[in-house]
């Protein structure tokens, strides 16, 4: 395999755990749920992950345990801001702060353990296909679901009824309720379906991206995503091209890293951080196309009248 | 079971007072359980993450001094949540005041003066201003959201100064250790207690939590705040302008957090290295909360928070729980404020089944 292809490798590896909780979050948010506990599932994904593999030795049973984990997670937000009507930027915070602290408790025990890694499956004859066969053919279990995720949410979000109800309940969650949308069920499985997303991110950093547990591993990208979902305008295929640029933007610093091109590791550490800032403005500067494409009730507490 | 609300006709003021306490006692319930699942006698486990620290005079000195980031800081978040502001980045202005406060004692290390120390305080609270400028600027011109942008800062800042720390700023005489010079005599602030290690930065806490309290109660300024961030719209009818106040709220709690930074640094640590701060900038949005957003009521939370790291480091050393218990701690606290805080604004009524249920609630699917 050549450099081009390993560098493409590593972009894909980088860029699957953005556009998965990207994904999840653009649908909490297309039902107008402002989720900032990204970060905080993730993380909760990643050792939950870490820690059912362990204990089973089956990866696949540590994927079902972060998919669980993040969802389960995410109830907690669901419960305070939509039964209880709580501030949506403050749980979510919260939520990134509890995930951080309870991670860091459970994973604690494996720390300096060496993981397992999800094993690659090769698809029968796309996989012999020269250069594409290897990259994206070959790959493991996570990546296929993401992509089949990016199609699956694309088409349940603009060709199916329930997708058709939750952009009418994250545009007018009163009208939606007037029109006898369960506005609030509805949120709840929109939550849940993004923490399953970001606990399944979670599960392949610590399964796929680095097989081990390291405190807070996440770092930072469940705000990457959450940046992604604007970048991306709450649409599902520019979510996967924004996640891949921001994979290769991580990837290339890296590879700078590796160069020694004289420039501090540390600045080139913080390129993605910067591009994140650069892309944000240069998405949300225009003031009129922000706000047509923002979900109308994005982040607005809904109490139904009675 | 449902959960229904009902919206009171005004705000409860019992519950206002309350709130935060049932939600301290529910985060202690919840700490005792947790300690009992880690295998620990949790009554005696709360006892000395709780109790013990305040029974001596050590560990009420070391809550004043996380009490003084905690309090500096979520003072100024305050008034940035309160006017809808979300300024999460105070981490970063936290950092970032502490480098700008070190230029003195750092590059111009032969400089010896009675002045060093206020200048350093004054560079403090402007480099944090400066870096919370950013996400203002980006806000206000360029309609980016602050959160996301404030919060990307905070990566940077942490990068920068390990750069800082590793590369031109390391002293020439610590054997290759990641920090810099020691902060002479006349850089360090001063102890303000004959009896421990307090420093002039809790003072500094207070006098910022008076001053704005003094703020928001009785000025103008403090009206705008409110105004603003409850009802732009009104706001702007009554003459306010919500980009300066962007501006006015952004600045503010970046000098804040950047003279909670220089202090922190220059009181406790006397020199820079690459962690400076156990994540002060993020308790600090909890301590905003539980506080109520009141800058009086902020001092309590504070210390409060600041209790909880000196309890964890205390449980660390005898019962050997790892000191992550902090984190969790902190968490729940701020879930059991946020959830409390409803009682406020509503009744909370549980439904059962079998009771009337209006039919737009049974939403057809």
């Amino acid at each position: 395999m050549g450099i081009v292809e390993a560098i493409l490798l590593t972009v894909i590896t980088a860029a699957t755990p953005l556009v998965l909780a990207a994904l999840g979050e653009l649908v909490t948010e297309r039902a107008g749920v402002l989720n900032l506990g990204v970060e905080g599932m993730m993380i909760m994904g990643a050792v939950l992950a870490f820690a059912a593999t362990q204990a089973t030795g089956s990866p696949y049973l540590g994927i079902l345990a972060g998919i669980g984990g993040g969802a389960l997670f995410s109830l907690l937000f669901g419960f305070l801001t939509l039964t209880l009507v709580a501030n949506q930027v403050a749980t979510g915070l919260a939520l990134t702060i509890l995930g951080l602290g309870i991670s860091g408790q459970i994973g604690e025990a494996y720390v300096g353990m060496s993981g397992t890694k999800l094993p690659q499956i090769a698809i029968p004859l796309l996989s012999d296909i020269p250069y594409l066969g290897p990259l994206l053919f070959r790959q493991d279990l996570i990546f296929y679901i993401s992509i089949a995720l990016v199609i699956g949410v694309n088409w349940f979000l603009f060709r199916s009824r329930a997708g058709l109800k939750i952009r009418a309940i994250g545009d007018n969650h009163a009208s939606a309720h007037a029109l006898g949308i369960g506005v609030i069920r509805t949120r709840y499985l929109a939550v849940m379906f993004g923490g399953a997303c970001a606990g399944l991110a979670g599960a392949q950093l610590s399964l796929v991206y680095t097989p081990q547990w390291v405190e807070n591993m996440s770092a930072g990208r469940g705000w990457i995503a959450l940046a992604l979902v604007v970048f991306a305008s709450w649409r599902p295929w520019r979510v996967l091209a924004g996640g891949y640029l921001f994979g290769a933007v991580s990837i290339s610093q890296l590879h700078a890293q590796a160069l020694g091109l004289g420039i501090p590791s540390q600045f080139l550490s913080a390129l993605p951080y910067a591009a994140t800032v650069v892309v944000l403005v240069l998405i949300s500067h225009n003031r009129r196309t922000t706000l047509i494409n923002t979900p109308a009730s994005l982040g607005k507490p809904f109490v139904p009248d009675r | 079971m449902r959960i229904e609300l009902e919206k009171r006709p005004r705000a409860s003021a019992f519950y206002a007072v309350l709130s935060p306490f049932i939600a301290l006692l529910l985060t202690v319930i919840a700490g005792g359980v947790m300690f009992f699942l880690l295998g620990k006698d949790p009554i005696a486990a709360l006892y000395s993450f709780f109790v013990e620290p305040l029974l001596d005079v050590w560990s009420l000195h070391e809550i004043a001094i996380k009490a003084a980031p905690l309090i500096l800081i979520g003072v100024g978040l305050s008034v940035c949540y309160r006017s809808n502001n979300w300024n999460i980045g105070a981490e970063g202005q936290f950092i970032m005041g502490a480098i700008a406060g070190a230029i003195v004692p750092v590059v111009f290390h032969e400089w010896h003066s009675p002045l060093v120390l206020p200048l350093m305080l004054v560079f403090g609270m402007i480099g944090g201003a400066l870096y919370a400028a950013i996400p203002a600027f980006l806000k206000a011109n360029m309609n980016t959201n602050e959160i996301l942008s404030s919060l990307m800062l905070v990566y940077i800042a942490q990068l920068f100064l390990d750069w800082m720390v590793r590369g031109p700023w390391r002293s020439p005489d610590a054997y290759n250790f990641p920090v810099t010079r020691d902060f002479a005599p006349e850089a360090v602030l001063p102890e303000i207690l004959a009896s421990g290690r307090t420093n002039l930065g809790f003072v500094f806490a207070l006098a910022a939590a008076v001053l704005l309290w003094f703020m928001m109660r009785y000025t103008l300024k403090g009206f705008e705040v409110t105004v603003l961030g409850q009802s732009e719209r009104a706001g702007r009818f009554a003459g306010f302008s919500s980009r300066r106040m962007i501006w006015f709220s952004m600045l503010l709690s970046g000098a804040l957090a950047g003279l909670a930074g220089i202090s922190e640094v220059s009181g406790n640590i006397g020199k820079l290295q690459p962690i400076i701060s156990p994540g002060y900038g993020f308790t600090a949005i909890i301590v905003a909360f539980l506080g109520r957003l009141n800058p009086l009521g902020i001092i309590l939370a504070g210390l409060f928070l600041a209790l909880t790291y000196v309890g964890g480091e205390a449980v660390q050393l005898t019962l050997s729980v790892s000191d992550k218990v902090t984190r969790v701690f902190q968490g729940l606290l701020l879930f059991f404020v946020l959830s409390c805080d409803t009682l406020i604004l509503y009744r909370i009524r549980l439904v059962f089944p079998g009771a009337a249920v209006p039919a737009a609630q049974q939403g057809a699917e």
